[in-house]
This record gives structure tokens, C-alpha cells and sequence, in this order.
């Protein structure tokens, strides 16, 4: 058995405490009336950063319809619709239209700890979930050399519970309108004749309204966290059931209706939770996009806990075979996670539909080093460094590939939300950074505390056995047990 | 060749044959070569065989194709005629850098494919209208045969290999 060590204990909630901390700072920090908001910007323009730079061009380009639908539409209904109403009226209201600028900056800023919150959640709770589904996966294929790695994955999958209480909250938050990180949830966008009416958000609202988002949000959440449970039970009655595969063949059909209920639950979750950020946008492929992007977390999450638990000894039948397939797995969905975000850059970069591409402007013109960045780590890096077949089986190049693909995904996550919320006003400082240690120092607890109540090997699953003599032909034994082959 | 003489062992498991490949290097003797009806895994690491660098020649035929990619559609599509088609900016590789990138993902490939394969044939001398060489027939169907060149005592070569369990023994000359 596995003991949580209490240094490591300690060491997560020492992450919880500092990420807290910062989260109350982002919160405390963020403006609370547009005077104040004005008091930055002015901070800002003075200043003549970065930051301010952009934040001028955006002032400029307001007295242009077109250019305010690039840059803007994307950041709130509330501007959105108000660009006919700009385009009619600008000469007139000339003085109202900077309160107007003032006011939507400081929505931005408001949002800023909301979104730097939510970025770390829906990563955390994404990658969990991603470990579930791979884990079904694994039962469902009936493979043979992932055994001794099933209580490591059911453990990750611990963390799925603490994230979806903090998820459920978020949603009580936007529901209760404590946040505006949803411009579809503002107030009069589905009232004809409202200031904040907009028509093409109210011809979707047979999907998204807030009574239909919040029993979705709820209902995804409850079933992917039944399904952990009954998993995780059941996959320890299986240790001792000896009941001739009946539990095994039990949990064989669990995980094959997971796997159904997860592939629809994955899709219409990125569709409410990501893709409902920026209402006016669509692209069809995005649920698989966030997929791989939490895919390919997950499995590089499954290795670095497979190599450490291997470090201290817990994992004796996890051999370099073992470690070899989680890197050809990082590898690969990597490249799928390139394929699809290209395939979805390309697609409307060579249409150039405006509704479609403003999603890429808005990205492309704020944040520009983020969203090049992740595709250097996330594909560029990956493959030259996992290409090498030796690579993949030493530790050290997994766990340094694996640093990177992670940031990268984060910046992939971050890249999906900010835009929508925050606009021009995003930054990584403690905020984000409060956001990403809280939820860190939650994943060691959950998933240590969870390893360490289940026996680490699954005695009674049938292929124990071919997993333990697992063996990839062209690995060399480097001095490990696994001398039966 | 020093030898003009070997000897063919045959075998009719492909577990058998591995067992004696080991017991036959163990006892310090070469093995010319093993003729199998299919691959036996862990054939060539018993045999001592150097690993492959075809996969490395891959990856270089793969830079190659990515290369020739570039070159050509920069050439093509923005030096030689840089046409306004539809829209699409042509004003640097860089700014269409997107359209071009099936392109380069399908001549990656197909280089390093095709040039991988090519290398795989003329490494291991293969063509058409090439005379086979495997020396006795029943090595493509059910048996296995071990060719060991002769440097001596061929009694006690013989005895070895009839206690690995071979089937048959014949000592032939090889021209």
C-alpha cells in the first residue's frame, strides 16, 4: 500500500492556501466602478505599455463600424449589438460613446479573476474527466498492458470530484449573474427592443438559456461523477469479487455506456462551458478540439503520476514498456491536437466568412505570443522530442516533454476563454497564477489521498498478468524487474 | 570467404529455433544467416543483429520532402507569379503560409515513405527478376534453417546443433 506522505500533504495544501490567496487577490484587485476602471486605463494609456498600446488602437478603431466588429464582437453582446447603434448615432453621441468604451473596459476587468479562475477549473476538471474516459477506454478495448496502470488513473480521476463542486458554483455564480464571463446571460440580450437586445444570440436561445445551461451543467457533472464512482467501487470489489469475471464483465458494460454518455456529455459541455463565451461564434469540430486538447493533458498527466509513484517504489510491475506507451500516446494526440486545430484555423482563415474569422482576429491581434506559442508546444516540441523511440522510454525526456505539453495546453484553454471575457485586458500575473496553484495543490491531494486507499495493483482484473510482462520489442531493460520475459 | 563449406541446420518451431540460435552463439560459433517463413520476434536481438537506421533515414527523407514542399510553393506561388486568387495574400510565404500546409504535410510523407522504402529494397537487394536465394524451398512454408559456415570440426558442430533439435543437418557447398 501507497502512504501519503505528510510532506506532500502539507506541500498541496501549502498550493491550496498560496493559490487561494491569490485568487482573493485577483477578486480584491479587479475594480469595482467604472471610475475606478477609468483610473486604470488612464494608469495605462500614461504608462504607454503594451497593454495600453492596444487598449489605444481599440479606442480608435471604435469610431469604425467594420474594425469594431473585429475587434470587438467577439467580447460582449452588449457591443455587438450596439454596433448598428454606433454606426447610426456616432456623431451625435460623440461624449457617450467613451463612457461607453469606459464601461465595457471595466466589464473586462471584472471578469479577470472570474476567468482566471475558470481557466485553471476547466482545465483540472477537463483532464480528470479525460483520464475517466481514457481509463473506460482501456476497459472497454480490453488492453492488456494498461492494467498496472488502472489504480493511477482512478486515482487522477479522484480530483473530478472536488473541481466539479467548485464547476457547480461557477455555475450557481453566472447563474445568480455574479460574474459576466457569459455576455449571453446579461440582462435584456433576449428582449426585443432592450438596449442590450441581440438578435442573433436570441435565434439560439432555444439552447442557450439559463434554466437549459445550468440542468445541463448540473446533469454532465452528475453523470461523469456516478460514473467514477461506481467505477472506482466496483473496480476494488474486482480485487477480491472471484466471482468468474462477473464484477470484471460488469465493469466492462459500465464503461461502454460511459464511453457513449462521455462522447455526447464532451461535446455539448465544450458548447455551453467554452463555445458559449462567444456566442455569436460556431465552429462544428470545436467539442473535439477541446477533447484533444484535455486528451493529450490527460495522458501526460497519467505519465508524470506514473513516474513518480514509480520513483517511490509503489508501482513495481510498471516498467520502461509501460512509460514508452503513455510517450506514444503524448505523442500522438499531440499530432491529433495539431490536426484539429489547424484544421479549424484553416478552415475559416481560407473561407474568411467575417462571423467565423472575427474568433481568429480577436485572437490573433490580443494575443498574439499565446496563441503562436502553443502550437510551438504543442506540436513543434512534442514531436522532435518524442519522434525518437528511445526517447519516449526515458523518464526524464517524458517529464520534459510533458512540462511543455501541459503549458501549452493551459495556454490552449486560456487562449479559448480570455478573449471572450477579458478582451484586451488579460495578463498572466497573480491572478492566474493563484488560480493554476489552488487547483494544482486540489489535484495532489484528491489524487495522492485516493492512491493511497486502494490496494496499487488490480489483483483481480484478468489481464494483471499480460500487463505486468508487458514489453516493447525494442526497449532495453535498463537494471528494472521485469526479467520474465 | 575463408570458407566455402556450411552447414544447414532445419528447425520446425520457430521457439525451437530461437533456443538454439542462443545455445549456438553461446558456444561461440557465427550465424551466417536464419531463414524463417515469418518473423520470429526476438530473432535479431538473439542473433546480435545492429538495430535499424532505416527509421532515422525516414525522418531525413521527410525533411527533404517538407523542403522541396516550401521551396516549391514559395517559388511557385509567391517569387515566380504572385497572382491575387481569390483573395489569398501573396505577398510573403509567410502570410499564406496556411494554404500551403496539406501541401507540405502530403510531400513530407510521401518523401519520406517512398524514399524510406526504396532504401528498404536496395538495402536488402531486392528487385524484380531477382533470383531468390533462399536455399531450400520448405523455408517459405514450415521449416526454419540455420546457415553456419564451416571453420574446422564439423563433427562437433553437427552434434550441437542435432542437440538444439534440429530435424535435418546437411553440410553443403556454397559457391
Amino acid at each position: 500500500m501507497y502512504q501519503f506522505s505528510g510532506k506532500l500533504k502539507m506541500f498541496s495544501f501549502a498550493l491550496i492556501l498560496i493559490g487561494a490567496l491569490g485568487i482573493a487577490y485577483g477578486f480584491l484587485s479587479a475594480p469595482k466602478t467604472v471610475e475606478e476602471a477609468k483610473e486604470i486605463m488612464a494608469h495605462q494609456a500614461s504608462h504607454g505599455d503594451a497593454h495600453g498600446a492596444s487598449h489605444d488602437d481599440v479606442k480608435s478603431n471604435d469610431h469604425h463600424k467594420g474594425a469594431v466588429k473585429d475587434t470587438h464582437a467577439q467580447e460582449g453582446n452588449e457591443h455587438h449589438n450596439s454596433d448598428e447603434h454606433h454606426a447610426d448615432t456616432e456623431d451625435a453621441h460623440g461624449d457617450h460613446h467613451g463612457d461607453e468604451h469606459a464601461e465595457h473596459v471595466f466589464h473586462q476587468m471584472q471578469n479577470r479573476p472570474w476567468s482566471a479562475v475558470y481557466v485553471a477549473l476547466f482545465f483540472f476538471l477537463g483532464i480528470s474527466l479525460l483520464v475517466l474516459a481514457f481509463y473506460a477506454a482501456q476497459r472497454v478495448a480490453q488492453s492488456g498492458w494498461s492494467i498496472v496502470l488502472f489504480r493511477v488513473m482512478e486515482a487522477i480521476t479522484a480530483n473530478l470530484v472536488p473541481t466539479s463542486i467548485i464547476m457547480l458554483l461557477v455555475v450557481v455564480a453566472a447563474v445568480m449573474h455574479w460574474n459576466h464571463m457569459f455576455p449571453w446571460m446579461a440582462e435584456g440580450v433576449f428582449t426585443p427592443g432592450h438596449e442590450n437586445y441581440d438578435p442573433i444570440v436570441d435565434g439560439k436561445s432555444w439552447w442557450i438559456n439559463v434554466p437549459g445551461w445550468a440542468i445541463r451543467s448540473v446533469i454532465y457533472l452528475i453523470l461523469w461523477n456516478a460514473y467514477r464512482w461506481l467505477i472506482r467501487k466496483n473496480s476494488i470489489k474486482e480485487d477480491t469479487a472471484n466471482d468468474g469475471g462477473k464484477m470484471f464483465k460488469f465493469n466492462y458494460n459500465t464503461s461502454v455506456v460511459f464511453i457513449f454518455i462521455f462522447m455526447i456529455t464532451e461535446s455539448m459541455m465544450s458548447w455551453d462551458w467554452i463555445m458559449g463565451i462567444d456566442p455569436h461564434w460556431f465552429s462544428t469540430l470545436f467539442g473535439w478540439y477541446v477533447l484533444a486538447s484535455l486528451l493529450v493533458s490527460a495522458l501526460t498527466v497519467i505519465a508524470f503520476v506514473t513516474i513518480y509513484l514509480r520513483s517511490k517504489g509503489v508501482l513495481p510491475s510498471v516498467n520502461d514498456s509501460h512509460i514508452h506507451d503513455l510517450a506514444k500516446f503524448m505523442f500522438g494526440f499531440s499530432v491529433f491536437w495539431t490536426y484539429l486545430w489547424f484544421a479549424q484555423f484553416m478552415l475559416i482563415w481560407y473561407a474568411d466568412i467575417p462571423e467565423e474569422t472575427t474568433y481568429f482576429v480577436a485572437r490573433f491581434n490580443e494575443y498574439k505570443l499565446p496563441f503562436l506559442a502553443m502550437v510551438v508546444m504543442n506540436f513543434a516540441f512534442p514531436v522532435l522530442l518524442l519522434l525518437n523511440s528511445d526517447f519516449k522510454s526515458i523518464p526524464w525526456f517524458v517529464i520534459i516533454g510533458g512540462l511543455v505539453i501541459l503549458a501549452g495546453h493551459y495556454i490552449d484553454i486560456f487562449v479559448m476563454v480570455m478573449p471572450g471575457t477579458v478582451g484586451a485586458q488579460w495578463g498572466f500575473g497573480i491572478p492566474e497564477l493563484g488560480g493554476l496553484l489552488f487547483f494544482i495543490g486540489i489535484f495532489i491531494y484528491a489524487t495522492f489521498s485516493s492512491f493511497a486507499k486502494a490496494n496499487p495493483i488490480p489483483k483481480g482484473n484478468p489481464y494483471l498478468e499480460e500487463s505486468e510482462h508487458f514489453h516493447y520489442y525494442n526497449i532495453e531493460h535498463r537494471g528494472e524487474s521485469s526479467g520474465h520475459h | 570467404m575463408e570458407s566455402s563449406k556450411v552447414i544447414h541446420a532445419f528447425y520446425n518451431d520457430d521457439e525451437i529455433v530461437l533456443d538454439a540460435v542462443k545455445a549456438v552463439k553461446a558456444e561461440g560459433h557465427h550465424i551466417e544467416e536464419v531463414f524463417c517463413p515469418f518473423p520470429v520476434h526476438g530473432l535479431d536481438k538473439a542473433m546480435g543483429l545492429a538495430p535499424t537506421r532505416l527509421a532515422i533515414t525516414a525522418f531525413m527523407y521527410g525533411i527533404t520532402g517538407l523542403s522541396v514542399a516550401i521551396w516549391m510553393t514559395n517559388y511557385m506561388m509567391i517569387q515566380d507569379w504572385p497572382q491575387d486568387i481569390g483573395g489569398k495574400p501573396s505577398f510573403s510565404w509567410f502570410d499564406n503560409m496556411p494554404a500551403f500546409v496539406p501541401i507540405m504535410f502530403e510531400l513530407t510523407v510521401f518523401f519520406a515513405a517512398h524514399l524510406m522504402v526504396i532504401t528498404f529494397y536496395m538495402r536488402s537487394r531486392i528487385w524484380p527478376f531477382k533470383e531468390a536465394e533462399n536455399p531450400d524451398p520448405r523455408t517459405t512454408d514450415d521449416h526454419f534453417l540455420m546457415e553456419i559456415p564451416v571453420h574446422g570440426d564439423v563433427k562437433e558442430l553437427t552434434s550441437l546443433l542435432t542437440k538444439t533439435g534440429a530435424v535435418e543437418i546437411n553440410v553443403v557447398d556454397k559457391h
